[in-house]
């Protein structure tokens, strides 16, 4: 039976919410423009409006989280992204699998956010809830699912499978509910996908802060004061959208096959952008809190970083990109909600901006060269480039929307190498950050003069040279923006490291910059390294031998193994030793030589004892439950100095996404083994096997299968064959015979039966290995046994190894930022809220 | 002239420079006649083309042929203008290839055949099913 009633509660919490942001928004508006006189009655209702915002926020994530979790199929969010296999854990990556989920996220960590702000701040709550509660409206109204007349109003996730698909099933049966949903994407099965999403859309949130804060400042005439309040939220958030980019390139790393951590792809790209302006922005409000100066560059960079994060929001989840990007949102046909609502605020904030500017003070006197000011400037403009740089030709797309929407025809694609074109650039704004960043500190911590600069970077530019130049040589640098980037990057960590160690002396807490630049130029060390030399250790050199068609410049980067047979790799021998499977309550990967199939994917049954660590799981002849949606491809190393480990990387058979191929890493402290499967035979297509061929064996003699050493061992005679009964006039024979390969022995036990005066044949066969061995016939007078064989490829699969050297680097230098952020964060809090306390927030 | 206004002239000078280099790297959707005619022309430069597989009367994918060692292949491909050409990648086969319904290939020519770089599938339903 269909439960519609949740739905429709859940669809009455959506409508709800709609309407109280909007009235949230009107009484928070009137409390900010009305008299003190009545101020106190538009707070308590606008507080009570909001609130009830609130509550109806948390009863739509609530209530699709039931439909989830209690398997609803009759509701396409349930039966689109979730299954009833799926580990509990993973429920809550279906909540936030589709557009509407996500968008809730979004408004969650709004309405939190929300709460914190009322009870936080004195002066600031009329004009910033008003902010807050029109862009909660606007989000919500993307899940709105209204229909008026011809135009749709947002998405809603409580919807009706039977009438999100026109499926005939629904006319016969209008109850109908599957039985199991589709199941959530397999890539996303991943726990990086539990907490990436979070933590991204909580940096989405946390930018709305200091935009409010700038925003109602600009409305209220508060051009200054704003800043203070806004600058840990900008720390913050930029701290936390950092964290939820790394952690989505980690994920890409780990589980995607495209062989690094970051792409360039629009849906990256999209995002990157408004986090390098609020880097930039950090820095201008930090400069007008010393002194006083690049107000005006604040507000503007504040605005633009929000905007901007709207700019991406429209470009991933629109589906303008389409062609362009391998991983944005379906499109729901909200397209042109989210270019007004996109649109809205950009005027909005260009607007008050204006009306705002002549009264906005400005330093008139020229900064000087000297100054740290000046310097500061100097990094957010770069940052700003840098931005500039990604977001032109990210938006390609965009133009050819543009052309078309006006009758034109725009046929341009975005760079066919995006990873070397974008390099190209962001390689030298990167060398410019790098010198900044140690330049400019100290600037920051000292006023100086032209020969007090000398002094001060005298000795950090003579231990960069030292310290550069050994490394250049010890890694055989030749590449000369290569040498720029790793001497600047050098050159900014002595530096930063030399003002971190002054100020650990005087107040550590001080010292968020110097250890967040440490960071940065860590990881720009990192990418120099993990990119620019990663180098694939699978070339293979006897492609062009095989391949005609392949042009002479071109270098095969996989190379093919066999099942069994060993296959050099560079100092490396390789052996694929088949494929592998996760089984519920063992805690080793069983291997499907060792199990039999069942009428159910998810159930096998063990043909031996299954051991791990020492102790049996399995006995013969149980049934175990494996999970079938991972298969991993066992492949064991051996290095020319004996060492030995394997990797197992894996592929995802999906119905949906047919196969999915996921690397396995094998980390080192100063590099990475990156591996994958790049092609496996087709699971579905059936053996195809050869023409028999028919030996004449006596026993002990040695014979090739499929390139196999085998060997017949011995003819037994069998008296038990089970269900099949045998009579006193039958026979039934059983021949053992070995298989060698350099994954052990095979033994292959075919049967020859004369049941009734008829004979009957039980072959025997090997996928692995690629062979069927059928008993013929039984030569009595010699002594001699007839087999026929018939072969197949043995099993196989195309592999890639990629080695990384020091990628580490860029995961501790990730780290070192996140938390050089966070104690600027921490500290800039402190003195908002000593200010608060003093009632001057 | 003030500091500021040279900073100024040198932004907007990087700006036009970002600019006119990606309008020259961007690369373009064509036909395989445009790109054949570009080829010709003495133009290396890589192109997208949209298209599909070959198919045959049954619906099943005609033309794929991968080479011994299975490390690359080739295939029919037919752009939006119906022209079938040959096109080889010097990768294995990518896992649900055949089951693709659109394929955009990025590369060039060379003579006749046209060498893959990259190839972008998009497979039916891959995020959003449509059927039950």
């Amino acid at each position: 039976m269909i439960d519609t009633l949740i739905g429709e509660i859940g669809h009455l919490f959506v409508i709800v919410s709609f309407v109280s942001a909007l009235l949230a928004a009107f009484s928070y508006y009137k409390l900010t423009v009305s008299s003190e006189f009545e101020k106190s009655k538009w707070k308590v209702f606008a507080r009570s409006t909001f609130y009830f915002h609130i509550f109806s926020i948390m009863g739509i994530v609530v209530t699709l989280f039931l439909i989830i979790y209690q398997n609803k199929f009759e509701y396409h969010y349930a039966w689109s992204h979730s299954s009833r296999l799926l580990p509990a854990y993973y429920i809550v990556s279906s909540f936030w699998e589709g557009q509407e989920g996500s968008f809730l996220l979004w408004m969650f960590w709004h309405a939190v956010l929300g709460i914190f702000l009322i009870n936080t701040n004195k002066r600031w709550e009329g004009p910033m809830m008003t902010i807050f509660a029109l862009i909660q409206a606007f989000l919500v109204s993307m899940i709105l699912g209204v229909i008026i007349g011809d135009l749709k109003i947002g998405s809603t996730p409580f919807i009706l499978l039977r009438d999100a698909l026109a499926d005939p099933i629904f006319q016969i049966d209008p109850n109908f509910v599957p039985t199991d949903g589709t199941g959530l994407n397999p890539l996303l099965q991943n726990y990086w996908m539990v907490i990436h999403p979070p933590t991204l859309f909580l940096g989405f949130a946390l930018t709305l802060v200091p935009f409010s804060y700038c925003i109602s400042g600009l409305w209220t005439g508060q051009y200054k004061e704003w800043v203070r309040p806004a600058l840990p939220w900008m720390l913050g958030a930029t701290l936390v959208l950092g964290l939820g980019i790394i952690m989505g390139a980690i994920w890409a790393y780990e589980t995607l096959n495209f062989e690094g951590y970051w792409n360039w792809d629009p849906v990256e790209n999209a995002i990157y952008i408004p986090w390098l302006i609020m880097v930039a922005s950090i820095h201008t409000m930090i400069t007008y809190r010393k002194s006083n100066t690049a107000l005006k560059a604040s507000i503007v960079l504040v605005i633009s970083s929000f905007i901007l994060l709207l700019y991406s929001t429209f470009l991933v989840r629109s589906g303008i990109l389409g062609n362009a990007s391998v991983h944005s949102f379906t499109d729901l046909g909200l397209s042109g909600q989210l270019l007004v609502y996109l649109l809205f605020f950009t005027f909005l904030a260009i607007l008050l901006s204006i009306k705002a500017w002549k009264h906005i003070p400005t330093t008139k006197e020229e900064i000087s060269s000297y100054s740290r000011e000046f310097w500061i400037f100097i990094g957010a403009t770069t940052l700003a480039l840098m931005a500039f740089q990604v977001l032109i030709p990210t938006s390609i797309p965009v133009y050819n929307a543009i052309v078309e929407l006006f009758g034109g025809i725009s046929n341009m694609a975005p760079p066919a190498d995006q990873i070397g074109f974008y390099t190209k650039f962001q390689l030298w704004f990167s060398i410019a950050i790098a010198l900044l960043s140690g330049t400019g500190q100290f600037f920051w911590w000292k006023k100086m003069k032209g020969s007090d600069l000398w002094k001060a970077i005298s000795t950090p530019i003579i231990i960069t040279l030292i310290l550069a130049s050994s490394v250049i040589i010890l890694a055989k640098i030749t590449n000369l923006t290569y040498i720029l980037l790793l001497t600047a990057s050098i050159y900014s960590i002595v530096a930063n490291s030399k003002i971190l160690i002054g100020l650990a002396k005087q107040n550590v807490k001080l010292a968020g910059g110097s250890v967040a630049h440490i960071g940065i130029a860590l990881m720009l060390i990192g990418i120099l390294f993990s990119s620019g030399y990663s180098d694939v250790l699978s070339i293979n050199n006897t492609g062009r031998l095989i391949n005609r068609e392949l042009p002479d410049d071109m270098n095969l980067n996989n190379i093919p193994l066999f099942y069994g047979k060993k296959t050099q790799m560079g100092d490396y021998t390789l052996n694929y030793n088949g494929k592998l499977m996760d089984a519920k309550g063992i805690p080793e990967l069983v291997n499907i030589r060792d199990l039999a199939d069942t009428m159910e994917p998810q159930f096998k049954v063990a043909k031996v004892n299954i051991e791990a660590r020492g102790k049996v799981y399995a006995q013969e002849g149980d049934t175990i439950q494996v999970f079938p949606e991972n298969t991993y491809y066992k492949v064991e190393f051996t290095h020319q100095n004996g060492k030995q480990f394997s990797l197992y990387p894996r592929a995802q058979v999906n119905p949906n996404m047919g196969l999915i191929s996921s690397p396995d890493i094998k980390k080192y402290i100063g590099r990475d083994l990156y591996a994958h499967a790049t092609s496996i035979p087709n699971p579905d297509a059936e053996l195809e096997w050869g023409e028999a061929t028919t030996y004449n064996l006596a026993i002990g003699e040695q014979f090739f299968l499929n390139d196999y050493v085998a060997n017949l061992i011995s003819v037994e005679r069998v008296t038990d064959l089970g269900s099949v009964g045998l009579g006193l006039d039958d026979v039934a024979v059983r021949a053992s015979v070995e298989v060698q390969t350099d994954n052990g022995i095979f033994m292959l036990k075919p049967l020859f039966i004369i049941k009734d005066q008829l004979v009957g044949r039980v072959p025997d066969e090997s996928p692995e290995i690629g062979v069927k061995l059928v008993f013929n016939n039984v030569i009595p007078d010699q002594n001699i046994f007839e087999f026929s064989a018939q072969t197949t490829q043995q099993d196989w699969m195309v592999f890639k190894v990629i080695e990384k050297p020091y990628i580490n680097l860029l995961w501790i230098g990730t780290i070192l930022m996140l938390i050089g952020l966070g104690m600027a964060m921490f500290r800039r809090y402190r003195e908002f809220k000593l200010m608060r306390d003093k009632g001057q927030d | 002239m003030k500091k500021s206004h040279i900073l100024a002239l040198i932004v907007v000078a990087l700006g036009v420079v970002i600019v006119i280099s990606t309008a020259g790297d961007a690369s373009s959707y064509v036909s395989f006649n445009e790109a054949y005619e570009l080829a010709q022309g003495g133009s290396n430069k890589k192109i997208h083309v949209v298209g599909g597989l070959k198919k045959g009367d049954g619906g099943q994918v005609e033309g794929v042929e991968t080479s011994a060692d299975k490390l690359s292949f080739s295939f029919i491909m037919v752009d939006e203008h119906n022209r079938e050409q040959k096109v080889f990648y010097p990768e294995p086969v990518p896992a649900d290839f055949v089951r693709s319904e659109q394929v955009v290939v990025v590369g060039s020519y060379r003579n006749d055949l046209f060498i893959a770089d990259k190839i972008l599938m998009k497979c039916p339903s891959k995020y959003q099913e449509e059927e039950l």
